[in-house]
């Protein structure tokens, strides 16, 4: 089987890698590239842990094929600190202690990080839907909520 | 297995035609990537749409819409036209799984994949779409409750490819609603859903309709019985009582790990009820 | 100081404990840079995947991998062969890892086989030629238990069974006091209900993931997402045959476990796959393998009888339990049994337990194993008998209350414990008197769990930098390293941000039990303050050296050393950073340690307080306000106590309301993936309010409680009393999914 070649964007880095056609996104992420904040839950489209982003648009890198991946923009957990800086929502599920077991942490960020560059300002109710492809067991969801609507507040005043 | 992104729809059909084995197209992958992970199908060809020119675009014509094979379920979303002229066809696309999801799905996807549960195919047949297919022999189009044939199944020949479907253009006072009922709030599979378009004359009266129902028979419906109980009608309570025991009629559903016979049954009623009250508000009528 | 010195927790004026700062491993789980289970890669890694029975019953006649180890690409494959023969003790988990003689469940796992990659560990499995005998299967609980039913084994049962019972019956257990039949004379009304609860996962969002390395010097290593990496270390050493000392086990970062992660399914396979192939090998499993193939918890039948009189005081209490516990012997129906009635202080009590084996998955502990079921089942018969005398639910908790000294219905007395205070809480809440609309209902309910203490040990290093680092060997599944490094901190007198908590591997520490029992912040906290004690001894000791005094003549307050008694004033303090810096002139490093087996665990109780709205069309159930009242001794770190209430509150309303175990009439478990189990989503939620009680416990010096798991003891019984309520009808079927409320209204109607 002769693997595929892809060219892609991967937090603003130029990225190349082969891949096997049946191989998904959340694969050459994790297995090729070494960039294991993406997890899997699942591997179904069900938890939401392996949330990434294309072209600017929330997807599961598991339901994604790595060869699609050509050509496009992706965006990870890796990419959501500025350097040494944390992205205003890292800050609050640490202040929150909006994680438990942190590890549906990484998709809820990048999930919630996609929602605030699209609605500054979402109800609970937003939030709470927004977020519903994203499993957590531990929180029962309730400082994450906090932690994204704190953050909306906060960046909205910055 | 073989992943090949063809630039148009002539080498899209070209490809599919010419696999001996086992091909399949790909637009938003959320159904066909679970069925790869869970071994349950092995193709030989995965043909990617996504890359054919037009496929991802929604395009006004003759007073409605046509949204192309691959335009995700958020995309469509974000459609103010298509949101205005057909908000319950564009629920029921967003109904479909979570955000993520809405970030890939389509309702081409949802429409072949031929679920009896699928959640936009029910509002998509009581709009009355038309499904535009190419194929090896040329073009065609079909109505919508056409295309599911039983689990699984879909009314594509070898080669053909779904290629649009087209949202009519509607008279005035018109509306559509879509509901599906689910345990949770969010990320299960409809176990009833119930789609219903109106129309209004000037006096609130119902001059046309159509019902489409989901999950409770091996194919999506459409109950002309439930729409003829609804049109000369204001949507009284008999009415409503009348849609109700024609849509619970028409169901022939199965005992499975998402709901029973008789709940399906049951609940099909109440949901097309809910469904038509809200598409006739949309229409701008009043009980 | 001695070692043992209580503080009187009263009194104390704590500095750190009670603050909530940052997490020491925050940064690496918001970045994704912190390594779970599945993260871990070695040179030359080959990939382990496992062959599983697609029968819930079948006789294995034979095995044939000879197809499987001719493809290229396949290094190794084990299957029964490769086990065995082990201590009886461990045999049924050896069993459970890999099947012997028969296939006793759907998912049993049959074969494994370790490949360059994981493609060709799939083609692989498909080579391999099982021959089964199909059996004939049972999966329910009370099926099982019929005469005729299908006999897993011949002899499971122990002498507590009595003759003439289904052989899947296998073991018995009665706990009380007083009489109940004259207890329920006494009564003016007894009531009687049966009960059953469906199967239910952890849940966890992180698949069974493991690296093993096992070489031909016998040496090995094993990266695991476990609650308890020295007994996976043990059990596989004892199931490979290899010296307990050889395995060094390391626990990954862990992605919940809730008592799913406390015994082992694929680790000692990956590690016969190593030693067979001498490469390392990687193992994750799949959600559709954690679901057919992990530990899910018991479903169960139950039966209890309550007399009460009209001003409420219950007189008589009995409760009848059966537990499968998938094919092996130990549903929790025990700790049922023992729970059921613990919240209350009764005269006459008497619960009897059976435990059923079936063709399920093994269970593995579910935060706090067997008491949710049974609180159900009893806490719904008191909001019957409640609702029959019109009376307050909460007055009629309070009035039976079990309360300081009073005898546990399994057995102890009870020391000081804080059930009333949670009581008086959630009465005297805001939200038990706001109003509810039509089609709502309010439910209450009590839970209890024991709390475990245990083995434990610590390490703490006094750095010369004047930082310190604390190891423990207590997976952290819930922030337990930084409730750990604020103990250490206030002990020492030094910030929070001087420590850094790690979780040591198996070489490094003694042995520490799991992360079980809610005991972490309990038993490590206790071993974490006694090894900064032990410390500040060697410390005080140091300073003393130095100034030439007494060591008696030494004090630590707020983080330094000084001189005390006739010495007072005599010499500068000195701080732990400036012994630390010139430890190496006064006898080298400075280090506290401590191995214990901690006992004083305090019980733990809680009160939940619920709302919801029933759809009487639908059957759908809406929670539209819950409110959890739990008492935790001394809250270290409150936003992890709270986290723990929340969590357990919502594992508790999807297993009431939509969460179970679907098994098909073939045995196949029908819903293995997060689609169709259907643990709740955000949408589902409201805020989940959570109000710390604190009766500090005395066993413990800073009055800690373990907060883990009394937590889901109430939410099943609580939702239940609440859509009771806002139907109109019984329900006694978890979970109460829409088609079975749409029945329970239609059939009372």
């Amino acid at each position: 089987m002769s693997q595929i070649h892809v060219s892609t964007t991967i937090n603003g880095d130029a990225t190349e890698y082969l891949c096997e056609a049946d191989e998904t996104l959340l694969d050459v992420l994790r297995d090729r590239l070494g960039m294991t904040g993406t997890k899997e839950g699942c591997g179904t489209g069900d938890c939401g842990a392996c949330s990434v982003t294309v072209n600017g648009r929330l997807v599961c890198s598991c339901l994604v094929l790595g060869a699609e991946a050509e050509g496009q923009e992706v965006a990870t957990i890796e990419g959501v600190a500025d350097g040494e800086t944390l992205h205003p929502l890292q800050k609050k599920f640490l202040e929150h202690a909006a994680l438990q077991c942190g590890v549906c942490t990484p998709g809820f960020l990048v999930a919630a990080k996609s929602l605030l560059e699209r609605n500054s300002d979402p109800s609970e109710e937003e939030v709470r839907y927004w977020l519903a492809g994203n499993l957590c067991r531990c929180t029962g969801y309730d400082k994450i909520i906090r932690a994204v609507l704190d953050t909306a507040q906060e960046m909205r005043s910055a | 297995m073989r992943y090949e992104a063809p630039r148009t729809l002539d080498q899209a059909v070209e490809l599919l035609s010419a696999e001996s084995g086992l091909a399949r197209v790909l637009a938003g992958g959320t159904d066909l990537l679970v069925q790869l992970r869970s071994e349950r199908i092995e193709p030989d060809l995965i043909v990617d749409i996504k890359r054919i020119d037009g496929m991802s675009a929604i395009t006004a014509e003759r007073g409605g819409f046509r949204v192309g094979a691959a335009v995700s379920g958020a995309a469509l979303g974000e459609h103010e036209g298509v949101t205005a002229l057909w908000p319950g066809v564009v629920e029921a696309a967003n109904l479909i799984g979570s955000t993520q999801i809405q970030g890939r799905a389509t309702m081409v996807g949802n429409l072949c994949n031929a679920s009896p549960a699928a959640d936009a195919v029910p509002a998509l047949i009581a709009a009355g779409a038309q499904v535009a297919i190419a194929g090896p022999n040329g073009r065609r189009e079909i109505a919508v409750e056409s295309m599911v044939l039983s689990p699984g199944k879909n009314a594509l020949e070898k080669g053909e490819i779904v290629e649009s479907l087209y949202l009519p253009a509607r008279p005035e006072r018109s509306g559509d609603a879509y509901l599906r009922f689910i345990p949770r709030t969010e990320m299960d599979i409809a176990v009833v859903s119930a789609g219903v378009s109106l129309t209004l004359d000037e006096g609130g009266r119902i001059t046309a309709a159509r019902v489409g129902l989901g999950a409770v028979a091996p194919r999506p419906l459409l109950v002309e019985a439930a729409a003829n109980a609804i049109v000369g009608t204001n949507l009284d309570e008999a009415a409503l009582d009348a849609l109700a025991a024609a849509a619970s009629a028409a169901c022939d559903p199965i005992d499975d790990k998402r709901g029973t016979i008789e709940y399906r049954i049951d609940v099909a009623g109440v949901l097309a009820k809910r469904a038509a009250k809200i598409a006739q508000t949309r229409a701008g009528g009043s009980r | 100081m001695p070692l043992d010195q209580q503080i009187d927790q009263d009194e104390k004026d704590f500095r750190i404990v009670g603050q909530r700062p940052l997490r020491p491993d925050g940064i690496d789980k918001v970045t994704g840079r912190a390594r779970f289970g599945a993260d871990m890669n070695a040179p030359g890694m080959l990939v382990g995947r496992v062959l599983r029975s697609p029968h819930a019953h079948a006789r294995i006649r034979s095995i044939d991998t000879s197809k499987a180890m001719a493809l290229a690409g396949v290094k190794a494959v084990v299957t029964r062969d490769d086990f065995g023969p082990v201590d009886e003790s461990l045999l049924d988990v050896m069993v459970n890892c890999m099947a012997q003689d028969k296939a006793l469940y759907d998912g049993h796992a049959v074969a494994a086989v370790a490949a360059t990659s994981a493609s060709v560990a799939r083609k692989a499995l498909r080579l391999i030629e099982v021959d089964y005998e199909v059996l004939p299967h049972v999966t329910d609980v009370d099926e099982a238990m019929a005469l005729d039913a299908p006999a897993l084994y011949e002899n499971a049962a122990d002498e507590s069974v009595p003759a003439g019972m289904s052989k899947n019956v296998v073991r018995r257990y009665e706990f009380g006091h007083g009489d109940v039949e004259t207890g329920f004379a006494a009564a003016e009304v007894v009531f009687e209900q049966s009960f059953k609860t469906e199967a239910t996962h952890q849940g966890y969002i992180e698949p069974h993931a493991c690296l093993a390395t096992l070489g031909p010097d016998g040496q090995g290593d094993l990266w695991v997402c476990t609650q308890g990496h020295f007994a996976v270390r043990n059990v596989c050493a004892a199931l490979l045959g290899m010296d307990v000392s050889h395995l060094r086990v390391t626990s990954s970062e862990i992605g919940g476990g809730f008592g799913g992660k406390t015994t082992v399914f694929i680790e000692p396979v990956a590690l016969a796959l190593s030693r067979k192939a001498n490469r390392p090998v990687k193992m994750t499993m799949s959600r559709e393998e954690v679901f057919r193939a992990s530990g899910p918890t018991s479903s169960t039948s139950m039966d209890v009888k309550i007399g009460m009189n009209s001003d409420g005081r219950i007189t008589a209490a009995h409760a009848e339990l059966r537990y499968q516990g998938g094919a092996f012997v130990g549903s929790p129906v025990e700790f049922g049994a023992m729970s059921a009635f613990a919240a209350y202080d009764l005269e006459h009590v008497k619960t009897v337990g059976w435990d059923v084996v079936t063709n399920r998955p093994k269970q593995a502990a579910y935060r706090a194993p067997g008491a949710p079921m049974a609180a159900f089942a009893v806490e719904s018969v008191i909001d019957e008998l409640c609702k029959h005398f019109d009376l307050d639910p909460m007055e009629v908790r309070l009035k039976n209350a079990a309360s300081d000294g009073s005898t546990a219905a399994y057995g102890p007395a009870f020391g000081k414990i804080g059930l009333i205070a949670t009581l008086e809480a959630a009465k005297n809440h805001p939200h038990y008197s706001a109003p509810l609309g039509p089609n709502q209902g309010r439910g209450v309910a009590c839970g209890f769990w024991f709390n475990f203490g245990g083995q434990t040990c610590v390490s703490l290093n006094i750095q010369e930098d004047g930082t310190v680092a604390l190891s423990v060997g207590t997976p952290d599944i819930g922030g337990s390293r930084a409730s750990m490094g604020q103990m250490a901190a206030e002990e020492l007198g030094i910030p929070y941000e001087k420590v850094r908590t790690i979780v040591a591997d198996t070489a490094s520490l003694g042995y520490n039990d799991i992360s079980e029992g809610s005991r972490v912040t309990f038993s490590s906290g206790m071993a974490t303050i006694q090894a900064a004690r032990d410390a500040i001894e060697k410390l005080c000791g140091r300073a003393a050296q130095m100034w030439g005094i007494d060591e008696d003549a030494v004090i630590w307050e707020d983080g330094c050393a000084k001189p005390a008694g006739e010495n007072a004033g005599k010499f500068e303090p000195m701080s732990l950073a400036e012994i630390a810096a010139v430890a190496a002139n006064t006898g080298g490093p400075i280090a506290g340690h401590t191995e214990i087996n901690a006992d004083g665990a305090g019980q733990s109780f809680a009160t939940h307080l619920v709302d919801s709205e029933v759809d009487p069309e639908t059957g759908r159930v809406q929670i539209l306000r819950y409110t959890v009242f739990q008492d935790a001794g001394k809250a270290i770190h409150p936003s992890y106590v709270e986290g723990q209430f929340q969590g357990g509150a919502v594992q508790g309303i999807g297993w009431a309301l939509n969460e179970e175990y679907i098994y098909g009439e073939d045995g196949r478990l029908q819903n293995a993936g997060f689609l169709d189990y259907r643990i709740p989503v955000a949408s589902d939620l409201p805020m989940i309010d959570a109000v710390i009680v604190e009766v500090p416990n005395p066993g413990h010096p800073y009055g800690v409680r373990g907060v883990g798991e009394t937590s889901i003891v109430p939410p099943l019984a609580a939702i239940a009393n609440s859509v009771s309520a806002a139907a109109g009808v019984r329900l006694t079927h978890l979970p109460m999914s829409p088609p079975r409320i749409r029945k329970a209204i239609k059939a009372g109607s």
